[in-house]
């Protein structure tokens, strides 16, 4: 069998376990476990007079209830700051359990733990929550206008202000050079809230082991090595005695890598303090109300341009609710502000965002983290300078692409790893050209019209999108050869269903020239690899996925020096081949690297047949040095780390053709089709199956999803129900291509694709729909209701 | 509490149960059998989809007192505990029809139940067949395929 691995579509060695209900998900864990519910806020806004638990305390079966006051220590304090940033100059965050005050519906008041979670919610019902109802804030530009505080001492409602101004070659500004350009346009963008929403929400599960004084935890998590560090420190516990583990997960999209919960702490801390394992799952109205979402923004955008519609200048002001609290910091308005300029050289480029508190859940990232809005706000500009020239839309793009003998090419702004924003590859040119060709972009005027002969309305769209991903600063991988010959290959950062056992195993397969079926993957598990950041930014493949590529290689090159003793070969002239390390063209001069790994480990004790060609009168050994020479190690393992200078930047262009209902106005997408660019591919059917799930989200944001507050900061839609996520019948088949420009800046020359698909999609549909109807749509989601109501407005 | 009796996955079990005990709870936590997932509770997600009497159910919109003495399949007994995997289950793993793997059991007990319906659906009846139950992931491309690939699969090995 080939060992050449890297580049195939393999099959996925996660799926056995999964297809057979064998996959260990957070709520699998821990039969026996007491279980936790949470009493959380019905309001807004209020403050806390009192809690009367008494009711409570003749629930059969309940162990314990907590509020803030029985919190110790540093649990008692906020929740960190996970990225602070300068211009968040007005930082909050939550208490595990709220103090005094509670700032959205769904912030956890009271923990309580009982047998099982049925008795656990029957407690919850009998405690009394006394509040002093204050009055919400809620919407972004109400907030922003309004004289009423979702923090004291934060005026204005403005947690952040940041501005970046890129002048043109010229040294103009870009107010500058839109008020010297040929033309201009100014225009306001509205974007709503949506979230991650996977399928499994959050959960934590706690074990104190009384005897050893330790602490494991599982966690339904993008980052356990965080969330260890982060309960030893809340707890107060040296770091060696606490363990974290993401089992299975469910689904993450962004919403998991914010920790560390409060039930992240609380949980760990009642189960040391109640001497007894204890477990909380979320249920699906909690995760709508205490977890997170994402998007919603308000964008004023203003454009100067020359006559072939090449951008001079571009402000935009951007106005970004986050929510209750920051504790994610800005990380969402900065890639907007950022990636909006997608693959675009443009003239003069100036950003301006506020941060602002508003009475509702925190905004953190849910997939595409900020990028779906700025390539929202960049596809819109595109389609309304064509419009405005009567050119087509993609000659206006072309007039403004990057081309591809311009990288390196520095944008000149500071991206979200804190870094130069320096693109390293693409060819955008061919990237467009491949799309029209795909879309059949050229001939859509006659079908447009034939279809229009029929009584038909359809219309196309298109968009790009340029993706900062694998950022920093750094993910290690451990890989270790067995004297069984097997591999064992680990990682800190977590999986959340991407697939990571099986490419990194390929990665490791194709290094280390051994069977894939010997290698095991571990993610995820601080007890195998405690230095890790997380899984986020589409930067697994890329960030690990190097480092080790980095470890097989320490590892080969050890295994080809100490095969080159044991063969008295030369270490160039081996190979290593279905994991038999042998001399190239000598046929029968080979040795299994199973040998070679118990020849690794020099033995006083033979524990078995195998390791007897390692103990110390086994053969001929060097008298002139020692058994484990200097600088060496015992075993045939090896340790790396990438840290990559700056990020990679993937691509892609997408297009669509929808069909709107002249009577109902609904809207249908008739062809959906992608052209992507994550530079070498390791496993093209997982990287495909990235891109059509990262779809469907931008499906459901675009046409869909929703998170609807009244003005009294009560979410209308925290259910399934009413909160509309694509089924299958909503999500039309995609079309995709690659496109392979390789990344320069890492050892595999790869780029992340996890959040590609979702970026562009709004930005399509709403320019297929403005094609189709001829009416501006400039907000999104757009339902049919929407639509229909855009009609009537236009027609007066 | 009450006796209940429920034949899972061909063998009988007994569990003693309050009256607001979900089904879905029960096959989780009662029973063992934690292949079966709960995503909403509120039975529009279809994660915790069984097959009761073999048709496909929402598990946590069923009390399990409500199902005494009848038959249930997880999806820890679509296929054998040693033998092959079913071909439901195969043409998922072939199609790359799951990612996280949370919802799978669920569809893959709505595509058996289906297939066992209709061998040879049309892609209009794959969709309408599969339209009860969320993906977050795959974007249904791969599922799509996955139950045309099972059917095929089927045909050839009947």
């Amino acid at each position: 069998m080939s060992t050449r691995l890297f580049g195939e579509p393999v099959t996925r060695r996660e799926d056995p376990r999964l297809l057979t209900g064998r996959g260990l998900y957070l709520d699998d864990l821990g039969a026996g476990a007491l279980e936790v519910a949470f009493v959380r806020s019905p309001h807004a806004h209020a403050r806390i007079r009192d809690i009367d638990v008494s009711a409570a305390i003749e629930v059969e079966g309940l162990v314990a209830i907590y509020t803030w006051e029985d919190l110790p220590g540093a649990l008692a304090q906020p929740l960190p700051l996970l990225i602070p940033h300068p211009a968040l100059t007005h930082g909050r965050t939550a208490y595990p359990l709220a103090r005094e005050i509670v700032r959205h519906v769904g912030e956890p008041v009271v923990m309580v733990v009982a047998r099982d979670r049925y008795l656990a919610e029957d407690a919850c019902g009998l405690i009394q929550v006394d509040y002093e109802i204050l009055k919400p804030v809620v919407g972004v530009e109400e907030a922003a206008q309004s004289a009423q505080l979702v923090h004291e001492g934060v005026p204005g409602n403005v947690g952040a202000h940041l501005v970046q101004e890129v002048p043109s070659d010229a040294g103009l500004g870009a107010r500058e050079a839109i008020d010297a350009a040929p033309h201009t346009l100014s225009f306001r963008l509205d974007i709503e809230r949506s979230a991650s929403m996977p399928l499994e929400g959050r959960g934590v599960h706690a074990r104190w082991d009384a005897d050893d004084r330790s602490l494991r935890v599982h966690s339904s998590t993008q980052t356990s090595t965080s969330v260890r560090m982060a309960i030893a420190a809340k707890l107060g516990l040296p770091l060696p005695k606490v363990e974290v583990i993401a089992p299975d997960v469910g689904g993450g999209f962004g919403v998991k890598i914010v920790h560390p919960w409060p039930e992240e702490i609380l949980v760990p801390w009642a189960a040391i303090t109640l001497g007894h394992e204890v477990k909380w799952t979320e249920d699906r109205r909690e995760h709508f109300v205490s977890s997170a979402h994402e998007r919603a923004q308000v964008q004023s955008v203003r454009v100067g341009f020359d006559d072939e519609g090449r951008v001079l200048g571009l402000d935009v002001e951007i106005l970004h609710d986050h929510g209750a609290y920051t504790p994610y910091g800005i990380i969402v308005p900065i890639i907007t502000s950022t990636q909006l300029l997608g693959p675009y050289r443009i003239g003069a480029y100036r950003v301006e965002f506020s941060s602002i508190y508003t009475n509702t859940v925190q905004v953190t990232p849910y997939r595409g983290a900020g990028r779906p809005q700025g390539v929202f706000c960049m596809e819109r500009t595109m389609d309304h300078i064509a419009e405005h020239l009567g050119a087509d839309r993609t000659a206006v793009r072309a007039v403004n692409f990057i081309q591809p003998d311009e990288f390196p090419y520095d944008q000149g702004l500071i991206f979200q790893d804190g870094r130069p924003l320096i693109y390293d590859s693409g060819d955008y040119p061919e990237s467009l050209r491949m799309l029209k060709e795909l879309i059949g972009w050229d001939d859509f005027p006659a079908r447009k019209a034939r279809a229009a002969a029929e009584g038909r309305t359809i219309g196309i769209g298109v968009g790009c999108y340029v993706e900062g991903t694998g950022v920093g600063p750094y993910e290690g991988g451990h890989v270790q050869i067995t004297s069984d010959g097997r591999v064992h290959v680990s990682t800190g950062l977590t999986s959340q269903g991407q697939g990571h056992e099986t490419v990194f195993a390929q990665i490791a397969a194709s290094e280390l020239g051994v069977p894939m079926e010997m290698v095991s993957v571990v993610t995820g598990d601080t007890r195998r690899f405690g230095y890790a950041v997380g899984t986020f930014a589409s930067r697994a493949a890329v960030m690990s996925g190097n480092a080790i590529a980095l470890a097989c290689r320490k590892v080969r090159e050890k295994a080809l020096r100490i095969a080159a003793d044991a063969l008295e070969a030369d270490p160039r002239d081996l190979e290593i081949v279905d994991g038999e390390v042998r001399v190239a063209g000598t046929p029968g001069a080979s040795i299994p690297l199973a040998t070679v790994a118990v020849l690794s480990n020099p033995l006083r004790y033979a524990f078995d047949e195998e390791a007897a060609r390692a103990t110390q009168f086994a053969g001929a050994a060097s008298y002139d040095r020692p058994p484990v020479a200097d600088g060496e190690e015992p075993g045939l393992e090896g340790r790396d780390y990438y840290s990559p200078i700056r990020s990679t930047f993937a691509s892609g262009m997408h297009a669509a053709i929808v069909e709107t209902d002249p009577l109902t106005a609904e809207i249908r997408i008739l062809r959906y089709a992608v052209v992507h660019d994550c530079g070498k591919l390791i496993n093209p059917m997982i990287v495909e199956g990235q891109i059509h799930g990262g779809v469907a989200q931008g499906v459901g944001g675009a046409l869909y999803e929703k998170m609807i507050y009244d003005g009294h900061g009560q979410l209308l839609n925290a259910s399934f129900m009413d909160f509309l996520m694509p089924y299958a019948t909503e999500v039309p088949l995609i079309e995709t291509a690659h496109l392979e420009t390789p990344s320069p800046l890492n050892p595999l020359g790869i780029k992340g694709a996890g959040e590609a698909g979702v970026i562009p999609v709004s930005a399509v549909i709403a320019s297929a729909i403005e094609d189709a109807e001829g009416i501006r749509i400039d907000r999104m989601p757009i339902s049919p209701s929407d639509l229909f109501d855009l009609r009537r407005a236009a027609t007066g | 509490m009450h006796e209940i009796t429920l034949t899972v996955n061909g063998v009988l079990r007994q569990a003693e149960v309050p009256a607001r005990r979900l089904l879905s709870d029960c096959l989780r936590h009662d029973l063992g059998l934690t292949g079966t997932h709960v995503g909403c509770e509120h039975g529009v997600c279809g994660c915790c989809t069984v097959l009761l009497d073999g048709e496909p159910v929402r598990s946590c919109l069923t009390f399990a007192v409500t199902v005494d003495g009848r038959d249930i399949t997880t999806v820890e007994g679509l296929a054998d505990s040693d033998g092959p995997l079913s071909p439901v289950q195969r043409a998922f793993a072939e199609c790359h029809g799951l990612q996280c793997g949370f919802c799978t059991p669920g569809f893959l007990c709505t595509v058996t139940a289906l297939l066992r319906d209709n061998p040879a659906p049309t892609d209009e009846e794959v969709l309408e067949g599969i339209s009860g139950n969320l993906c977050r992931c795959t974007g249904y491309q791969n599922i799509v395929k996955s139950v045309h690939r099972a059917a095929e699969i089927m045909a050839e090995e009947p």
